[in-house]
């Protein structure tokens, strides 16, 4: 695990990048809204996608309920 | 994106022009594999341990030129038989004592799965930690480049950059360049491979040794 802490927190760069996701994006558009290099933005997604906090969609992944449930706890 | 399962590594050496060797590694920036950077290019280089002074000296060479290599959308990624915790340690004691900030992921290889797969391991040197190696893999995942470096001798990051402008003018003008090649300098023009056009190259235009060695400016 690298974007979420094992209490279920986020670290600052995967809430960023959850936080890009409130409408269906591409792993591109969302490397480019938040700067983060393109491989970072693949692996977290794997990691989002096994804590269901984003959903995929053809391709562009959004932010779950679960997600965004989570944003809102961190600062 | 199913996860990768895990199976036990043959040693082997990886091949030029080949796909560089698929993995899954924990790293300092958390689980990558190989295919997440597709689309950029990679380098993807090993030291021998943490805590080390050659390596330190490196790993501050690489943070230096990480911001001309993103230029080039150029990723790098280290790697040595140490654990992750080693890795935080290591670049934050970097961060600390040198001022520079490791800005790439590190590869945690204590079961030397990856070092294994690339062939990082030189017995003759060390047998638990890995050489100086360094591995060029392009936006496709070809293995472009290989560099070997023993324990004792730090790499030279200008070489790695000149390898780098070197690769992309040859994937972008279909050129070759020649010894000491710099941006800017002429480059070589592949030879021909017929009687024909070896005829027609001596009235190209080009800048003509010989049928066989002609330079160009771009």
């Amino acid at each position: 695990m690298g974007c979420i802490n094992a209490d279920g927190t986020l670290i600052a760069s995967a809430t960023k990048l959850l936080r890009a996701m409130q409408s269906p994006i591409s792993l591109e558009e969302a490397a480019r809204q938040t700067e983060l290099p393109l491989y970072r933005v693949r692996s977290s997604m794997r990691e989002f996608l096994q804590a269901r906090l984003v959903e995929e969609k053809d391709g562009r992944f959004v932010v779950t309920a679960a997600g965004k449930a989570r944003i809102s706890t961190q600062p | 994106m199913e996860p990768l399962v895990a199976e036990k590594v043959a040693p082997s050496m990886p091949r030029l022009g080949s796909l560089a060797p698929d993995f899954q590694a924990e790293t300092t920036h958390g689980t990558i594999r190989l295919e997440d950077f597709r689309g950029s290019w990679l380098i993807l280089f090993s030291h021998p341990a943490d805590f080390t002074p050659v390596c330190t000296t490196e790993f501050v060479a690489f943070a230096q030129i990480a911001p001309e290599l993103k230029k080039r959308n150029v990723e790098l990624m280290g790697l040595s038989i140490d654990s992750t915790y080693s890795h935080i340690a290591w670049v934050r004691n970097i961060e600390q004592n040198f001022g520079v900030k490791i800005p790439f992921p590190v590869i945690a290889d204590l079961n030397k799965e990856v070092a294994t797969l690339y062939g990082m391991i030189m017995p003759g040197e060390s047998k638990t930690e890995t050489s100086r190696c360094v591995f060029v893999i392009d936006p496709n995942g070809i293995l472009r480049a290989m560099i070997y470096y023993p324990l004792t001798t730090g790499r030279n990051m200008d070489e790695i950059l000149r390898l780098i402008d070197a690769l992309q003018t040859t994937d972008k003008h279909g050129v070759a360049t020649p010894a000491n090649w710099r941006p800017g300098e002429k480059v070589i023009v592949p030879p021909p491979k017929t009687t024909e056009a070896a005829e027609e190259r001596v009235h190209a235009g080009y800048e003509c040794k010989d049928w066989y060695f002609c330079r160009k400016a771009l």
